[in-house]
């Protein structure tokens, strides 16, 4: 696993553990927790939980962890994109608009982040938003009838935004 | 049993505010909408209505956000239900007129009213738009119509009535009664009679019992259920606790995907209102029935939507199925008689127990009662959220309520029922969509997605799509999924790149077959539909790539070839200036040619020429 050399706060997973009272059944929503706040599910944290938790144990929690499309074990980027490859966006051109995204951030496929960490790319399969396809969501902007251009624009406004900070 | 809430008065209190807002202008805010700008249109609308002192025929005006209306792609909605006028495409700039002109001196918009694409004539009034005319709205009726992070706005129109009435009848069985009368068949896929599902849970009354909702609608081109959880929450709590009621639980989950975040939102609002005034929670209403209803979280695994997978999820596991028997009616979370209902599927719930069953069970044909929602989407002019009794034929769905197909195109298939479902071609048009006929037809209804598409779609590269999407859903346990549809895919990805062979047609057949009879739950059994059912009526395509390498659609890539026509090419250069890998050569004012190796099919150059000389095959 990489990206483990992450330092760990471990009083702020102990509140995530104590909110859910330290409950097997709520180990999903604790590695949401976890990943709201490193971006990611950094391998000490989740062996932590294992340990932490009755009836729990680190393969347990790693083994549900990669279960899970949501969940990362690489640091997300600053923005993540979501390009949805639903039925409808699918239909609609979905694809030229992820190809657009890969090429203007040089993400070839495999490699999910950018090198300055700001932008993750990945499909997911429907956002329920068909009416609009095909639609592009960064962090929790819904970019609804997407083109190669659209994309591009607005890629370049938020690094535009990036740079003049 | 008695109640110290009196739901009739509570109704009227409701109403009586609701007169009291003036004129309402409902603004859609449903996930579509927002993506629009939708609460910048709010924003706007407040700024306005605040100063303002007189309008026709009102002294103030209100603005209600809503829930999804259904016709997202021509949002920003924005209706003005007593003037009978629906708006769209409405952006923040556009506010102002609608204000000034329409709200202020009663003089429509004309411009940003709905255009009929088959007339190209404005539609004044919301009734006669084609997209709602054919509708039959009762799970979806107050999506779009009501305030849904409003416990008063529901109460207005109903909310918790039905609850009430079976609490203070105190007769659980007779409620059962009612639901197996009334016909209704499970919305989420399978259709298996609701009623049954609740007798079955309810045998197990006395110890400790759950309702579970599930509403981790993973089909790709399905959002009825977001629509739902967004525009009228309040609508399935209700449901939820009457099911609750019925078959003897007292603790509920409802397991939304993570992918709605607005809906998990909405939710939590509606909980915390409810249980504020008592109409969930502890001693609902005054009576000894109390029900919690707690919200857990999906992590993006389309296979929970398969209700012993959900269970796993919801108890802090990989959300794999279990074998069944036993089924959750015996044995279901953390061990108990449990009742997995569909959001849909508890929507309707309240409607029946306030309307009857027989009211239900007119609508509809012979073997599937009431009405279904669809998600009609991909090249339809009208794309959105639409409710119709079960039986409506495609051809109304399609030509009628969506408009038909977008750019002139030509109808091709139409596909039902996502992964799970099939293609359904021209001679279906007129088949009536309800669960039997469409099995038979080799489709299914599933959750409702109805993704249209046209000639220029590649019926193998659909089959591919969706053959790609269940390999990666797979979760892995038993062998015929987690291989069969690796190796599905490989013969399918060896056909689009034209490396097929005739051979490897048997094989994906039967490989299919075996998939289907093998598998444990319902992702593998129904995984390989798209398959066998493109197979079954575009048979011809697959074998167009294999012996004669072509795509009759021009989608595959591998086997599409872009040609420049030198008597049409004026040697204008754009083309080779558009080219991003440099696979066009040629001097100005010569014919140009493109260099096969280089080209990467990507047909830049085929929308720049000004000449029309760019052809692909």
């Amino acid at each position: 696993m990489s990206g483990s050399n992450t330092a760990i706060d471990f009083r702020a997973i102990d509140k995530i553990l104590e909110k859910y009272e330290y409950k097997k059944s709520y180990l999903i929503a604790m590695l949401q927790a976890v990943q709201e706040i490193y971006k990611y599910l950094p391998e000490d944290a989740m062996t932590y939980i294992g340990e932490k938790v009755d009836e729990l144990s680190p393969a347990t929690v790693y083994g549900v962890a990669t279960f899970y499309a949501q969940f990362s074990l690489e640091p997300k980027g600053k923005y993540e994109i979501k390009v949805c490859d639903g039925t409808a966006c699918h239909v609609r051109g979905s694809m030229p608009v992820l190809n657009a995204i890969r090429n203007k951030l040089d993400l070839k496929e495999g490699k999910l982040t950018s090198d300055d960490g700001l932008f993750s790319l990945e499909t997911v399969s429907c956002l329920g938003a068909c009416g609009l396809a095909p639609v592009v969501m960064i962090n929790d902007k819904v970019h609804p009838q997407m083109t190669s251009d659209a994309i591009s624009i607005i890629l370049d406004t938020l690094l535009s935004e990036e740079r003049g900070q | 049993m008695a109640l110290s809430i009196d739901i009739k008065q509570e109704q009227a209190k409701a109403q009586d505010a609701i007169k009291a807002q003036g004129l309402r202008v409902l603004v859609c805010a449903g996930t579509g909408c927002v993506a629009n700008g939708s609460l910048k249109v709010i924003e706007k609308f407040r700024e306005l209505g605040a100063n303002v002192s007189t309008l026709t025929d009102y002294d103030k005006m209100t603005i209600v956000p809503t829930g999804c209306h259904g016709f997202c792609e021509q949002g920003v909605l924005v209706i003005l239900p007593d003037k009978h006028v629906t708006y769209v495409k409405v952006r923040e700039s556009d506010v102002e007129e609608i204000f000034e002109s329409h709200i202020k001196n009663d003089k429509p918009v004309e411009r940003l009213l709905y255009t009929d694409p088959k007339t190209g004539e404005h539609v004044h009034k919301n009734d006669d738009i084609n997209f709602y005319a054919k509708q039959t709205r009762t799970a979806l009726k107050n999506c779009g119509r009501i305030n849904a992070e409003s416990l008063d706005e529901a109460l207005a129109v109903r909310g918790y009535e039905a609850l009430s009435k079976v609490i203070e009848e105190n007769n659980p069985d007779n409620v059962i009664d009612t639901i197996i009368k009334s016909g209704l068949r499970g919305r989420g896929g399978g259709g298996f009679p609701t009623g049954m599902k609740w007798k079955f849970t309810a045998a197990n009354r006395g110890g400790k019992s759950y309702v579970v909702c599930n509403g981790d609608e993973g089909d790709p081109g399905a959002f009825m259920d977001r629509s739902v959880m967004e525009g009228d929450p309040h609508k399935l709590l209700e449901g939820m606790a009457i099911a609750g009621f019925a078959v003897g639980a007292d603790e509920a989950y409802i397991y939304v995907r993570a992918e709605y975040p607005l809906a998990i939102k909405r939710l939590r609002i509606a909980i915390a209102q409810a249980e504020e005034r008592h109409y969930l929670g502890k001693n609902i209403m005054g009576s000894d029935f109390s029900f919690t209803i707690h919200i857990k979280e999906g992590a993006g695994a389309f296979v929970c939507g398969e209700e012993t997978a959900l269970i796993a999820s919801i108890e802090g596991e990989r959300g794999m199925p279990r074998p069944k028997p036993p089924f959750p009616a015996n044995k279901g979370l953390f061990g108990r008689p449990t009742l997995i209902n569909n959001v849909e599927t508890l929507a309707n719930v309240p409607l029946i127990i306030l309307n009857g069953a027989e009211w239900f069970s007119s609508m509809g044909c012979e073997t599937s009662k009431g009405t279904k929602t669809f998600a009609l989407t991909g090249e339809v002019n009208n794309t959105g959220l639409i409710e119709v009794p079960m039986g409506t034929t495609l051809r109304e769905i399609i030509f009628d309520i969506g408009g038909g197909i977008r750019g002139g195109k030509k109808f091709k298939a139409v596909q039902i029922g996502g992964p799970s479902g099939g293609c359904l071609t021209e001679e279906h048009l007129d088949i009536p969509m309800d669960y039997d006929s469409l099995i038979k037809a080799g489709a299914m209804v599933g959750s409702g997605g109805l993704v249209v598409m046209a000639e220029d779609t590649c019926m193998v590269e659909v089959a591919r799509f969706f053959m790609n999407f269940t390999k990666n859903e797979s979760c892995g346990k038993c062998v015929p999924c987690r291989e069969g549809t690796k190796n599905m895919l490989k013969i399918l990805e060896k056909i689009v790149k034209g490396k097929g062979t005739m051979e490897d047609l048997e094989v994906l057949e039967d490989l299919a077959y075996t998939v289907k009879d093998g598998s444990l739950c319902g992702l593998g059994k129904t995984a390989p539909n798209p398959v066998l059912s493109t197979l079954k009526y575009f048979r011809d395509e697959y074998i167009a790539h294999i012996r004669d390498h072509k795509c009759p659609a021009g989608v595959c890539t591998a086997m599409k070839k872009i040609t420049i026509d030198p008597e049409k090419c004026k040697g204008c250069t754009k083309c080779a200036r558009t080219c991003p890998v440099g696979a066009i050569e040629g001097t100005v004012k010569n014919p140009h040619k493109i260099d096969q190796s280089k080209c990467i099919k990507c047909e830049a150059c085929l929308n720049s020429c000004p000449f029309k000389a760019i052809s692909k095959e």
